[in-house]
């Protein structure tokens, strides 16, 4: 049948990380993004809601409850609406664990997702984008060969979240011409992590650039083992949590434009009661709501492992040019105040403009 | 649970429509395009024969909203065409009483094929619908109209060629402004009441649009929906007005509906047309590697997409007596936009084939264009969305 409505368990989730969105991550969210930094203590807390861990089997230390993209994806919208870094940041782990969860071997779930289901925050990420023009995560540049009882990494990164500090890294690369995924763990020979990054936005996120260079992994590494894992698949859960951030980072920025056209004042009147503002909100929370749809549509077709390619790349690039569209109309409208970083739609700005770029930065 | 299932009832009556559409609309799709006033007899008469088949009966849920978007991918001017009481039944059965609704739709049930109309605009009053200047004064057990609508969607068939009845809106009290409105029905045959204009259309010329006069045509008075009371409580209106505005959140996601239809019969045929000459859309890829075309492809079904999820989502929460005034707006703007948008385009991206009378797609272009004007243009629906989102009102936002 159907319905629009998050389950009483799915609303509940919603509600507690929308108050922790609101109450810590509102807090702290303009200096993060000013000193490039999120206090650990914030990840900590966060970390205790169990957000990643708690669709994680108990057998290897999660809660084991139910793993659903919609979730995850309801999940993701309310963070990114708190602030988008300090959302990535947290959720950087799923990143590695539900890539092993899903197509691990079960030496590799073993080894691996306990680490997510820690008490404490312990980073783990994944590497797939490259720095270069045309970067197309279906045909990689950073190879993997077969050699001996091992593979031989080779090739660069960037945008890698959180990895200098990560224990373990899944590095993408191509083999035979398809995308595989390998498990490299922190101090490996060959794996050559570069300065911290500088970006637009997500200032606050520390990602990096990083080099494979003749970097040997055993063969037990390749995830999913023999069988190597659908690649298509976690790109796809990729897009859908990046669409639903998009629609968090939208949500956020239009709603402080909107509250802010109501007190302010030009010509005598709030601005909002002038059609060029008020018909510009009108469509933001159209295309934001339609995102969100679109975004529950295609987490609902990967939930029942249906092929949902078309329906996760279509919604991404909608997501990528509603969240654009949506930040700089929040700009737009607070005039020259939005310009100034006093206030922090520009932040959105940045951010929102990044998604187009942020493949495979997220997962839910 | 977030859901997008169907039940299998729910499939079975959706494919229904897509084969009804597909045997019974297309075929003549062109014909009655090309001869505007002449009814289609025999559809009629096999649609009447059928009405009690879920496609042909006015639903106001998630899967009344997908059979009409399969209809009307058939064709959506002869949809209109689909004996009923249409949009005046809407308001009938939204404010009228038990009895109101027995006495007027009762016969829906019987006889021969009728409809049913509702006329709300004027000549000098459209947006405004608050600017209405028909009269209704009461004269003892009866209402007395004057005045002239025009644009009323089959008001030739309900009115002339049926005895159907037109939900006419008028002022009993100019003073009262809003709160003065009311709605009556009027039923086929009343003395006093004229069918004049037949509008020739840019498009759905399948559906008759005619001018209807009240020249003092007089109604029994149990004939007003809702109370004939002129309560002056506020600016912002009482029942009458408000009974208007429930009817279009009723109605609104369904015309959105019969948008998406057109925009997936374009979007089919361009498809088809792409498959047919080997070109494939690649989902998935980067964009900096796509070509114009897939660009454009995707942004049309993404945005058919969209579309259809918001009407959806308006519809269900119809469906579950939840207040959805935003919900239909939305809905009705962005469908009403995305279609016209997507129409347009295919014809560009089908060049000699998109502009060509030889197939449908011409048409479809024509037929879209009325969802971003009827049951409210494009602007008043972004005008009600954004009072809505902005939570002002009229007078806070003109
Ligand atoms: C970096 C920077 C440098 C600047 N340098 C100078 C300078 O050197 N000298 C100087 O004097 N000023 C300067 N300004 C100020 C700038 O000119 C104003 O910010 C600008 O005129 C907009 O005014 P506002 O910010 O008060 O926005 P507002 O007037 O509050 O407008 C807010 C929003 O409402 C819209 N709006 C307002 N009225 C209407 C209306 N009637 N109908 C429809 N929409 C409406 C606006 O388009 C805008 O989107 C500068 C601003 C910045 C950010
Ligand atoms: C084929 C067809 C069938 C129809 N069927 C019916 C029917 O069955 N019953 C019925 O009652 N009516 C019907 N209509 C009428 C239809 O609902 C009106 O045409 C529509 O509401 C617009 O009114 P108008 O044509 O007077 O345009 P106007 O109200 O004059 O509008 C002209 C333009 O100004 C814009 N505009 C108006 N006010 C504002 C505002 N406040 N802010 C911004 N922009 C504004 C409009 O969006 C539009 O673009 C039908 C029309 C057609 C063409």
């Amino acid at each position: 049948m159907i319905s629009f409505s998050p389950t009483e368990e799915q609303q509940m989730i919603m509600t507690m990380v929308r108050q922790f969105a609101a109450g810590e991550m509102r807090r702290i969210y303009r200096e993060c993004d000013e000193n490039g930094e999120i206090p650990g203590s914030i990840v900590d807390t966060a970390w205790k809601m169990g957000l990643v861990s708690s669709s994680i089997p108990e057998d290897y230390g999660g809660l084991g409850g139910e793993r659903s993209t919609i979730t995850g994806s309801l999940i993701g919208e309310e963070l990114a609406w708190g602030d988008l870094s300090i959302a990535m940041h947290i959720l950087c782990p799923a990143l590695l664990a539900y890539p092993v969860l899903e197509m691990g071997t079960e030496t590799q779930r073993k080894r691996y997702l306990p680490l997510v289901c820690d008490e404490k925050y312990k980073s783990a990420t994944a590497a797939l984008i490259e720095p270069r023009f045309g970067f197309d995560p279906y045909s990689l540049s950073t190879t993997a060969r077969p050699d001996g009882n091992e593979y031989v990494l080779d090739g660069e990164k960037c945008y890698v979240p959180l990895a200098a500090e990560a224990d373990v890294l899944l590095v993408y690369a191509r083999e035979d011409g398809s995308g595989q995924g390998f498990i490299v763990e922190k101090g490996t020979n060959g794996l050559l992590i570069g300065e911290r990054e500088k970006n637009m936005g997500i200032k606050a996120l520390a990602t990096y650039e990083l080099s494979l260079k003749n970097c040997r992994v055993p063969k037990e590494n390749r995830l999913g083992g023999e069988e190597g894992c659908d690649f298509a698949g976690i790109m796809n859960c990729s897009r859908v949590a990046l669409s639903a951030m998009a629609t968090g980072v939208a949500k956020a920025a239009f709603e402080y434009s909107r509250d802010y056209a109501k007190e302010r004042v030009a010509f005598g009147e709030p601005i909002a009661s002038r059609q060029a503002i008020a018909f510009m909100l009108a469509e933001m929370a159209i295309e934001i709501d339609a995102t969100r749809l679109m975004t529950w549509e295609a987490a609902w077709m990967l939930d029942r492992k249906e092929e949902a390619t078309k329906e996760a790349s279509l919604v991404k690039a909608y997501a990528d040019d509603m969240v654009l569209m949506v930040t700089d109309r929040a700009v737009q409208i607070l005039g020259g105040h939005g310009y100034v970083r006093e206030h922090p739609v520009e932040l959105w700005l940045r951010n929102g403009r990044g998604f187009v770029t942020f493949d495979g930065m997220a997962v839910v | 649970m977030i859901d997008f299932e169907l039940t299998p009832e729910q499939q079975e009556e959706i494919k229904a429509a897509q084969e009804f559409a597909e045997e019974q609309f297309r075929p003549v799709s062109r014909y009655y395009d090309e001869h505007e006033h002449e009814s289609p007899l025999e559809l009629i008469d096999k649609m009447w024969e059928k009405r009690g088949e879920s496609m042909f009966r006015l639903g106001l849920d998630p899967a009344a909203g997908l059979r009409t978007e399969e209809l009307c991918w058939g064709d959506a001017g002869l949809y209109l065409c689909i004996p009923g009481p249409a949009l005046g039944g809407a308001a009938i059965f939204l404010s009228g009483t038990k009895e109101q609704i027995g006495q007027f739709l009762g016969k829906f049930n019987e006889g021969k094929p009728k409809w049913g109309a509702m006329a709300m605009t004027e000549p000098h009053a459209g947006s405004d619908t608050a600017a209405i200047s028909t009269t209704a004064v009461r004269d003892g057990d009866e209402w007395v109209l004057n005045g002239e609508k025009i644009f009323v969607t089959m008001g030739k068939r309900a009115l002339e060629d049926s005895d159907g009845f037109v939900v006419v809106w008028a002022t009993v009290d100019k003073s009262a402004g809003r709160a003065g409105m009311k709605s009556f029905v009027v039923p086929a045959g009343t003395p006093g009441m004229r069918v004049e204009k037949l509008e020739k259309k840019l498009g759905i010329r399948a559906s008759d649009t005619v001018t209807i006069v009240f020249s003092d045509c007089r109604i029994p008075f149990d004939n007003i929906l809702g109370s004939p009371e002129v309560k002056k409580v506020d600016k912002a209106g009482t029942k009458g007005f408000k009974g208007a505005m429930a009817t279009f959140d009723a109605t609104r996601p369904i015309v959105a509906a019969q948008a998406i239809g057109i925009g997936r019969a374009a979007l089919d045929f361009v498809k088809e047309t792409l498959q047919k000459e080997g070109i494939k859309i690649r989902y998935g890829v980067p964009r900096q590697k796509l070509t114009a075309l897939e660009r454009d492809v995707m942004e049309m079904e993404a945005n058919y997409k969209a579309a259809k999820l918001l009407t959806l989502r308006a519809l269900w929460m119809m469906s579950q007596l939840q207040p959805n005034s935003l919900e239909s707006s939305m809905a009705k703007t962005k469908a009403g936009l995305a279609v016209t948008r997507i129409t347009q385009k295919a014809v560009e991206i089908m060049g000699p084939l998109g502009y060509s009378r030889k197939y449908l797609l011409e048409k479809w272009m024509r037929d879209a264009k009325i969802n971003d004007i009827f049951e409210g243009t494009g602007q008043i629906n972004m005008l009600v969305t954004a009072r809505r989102v902005l939570n002002y009102s009229r007078d806070q936002l003109k």
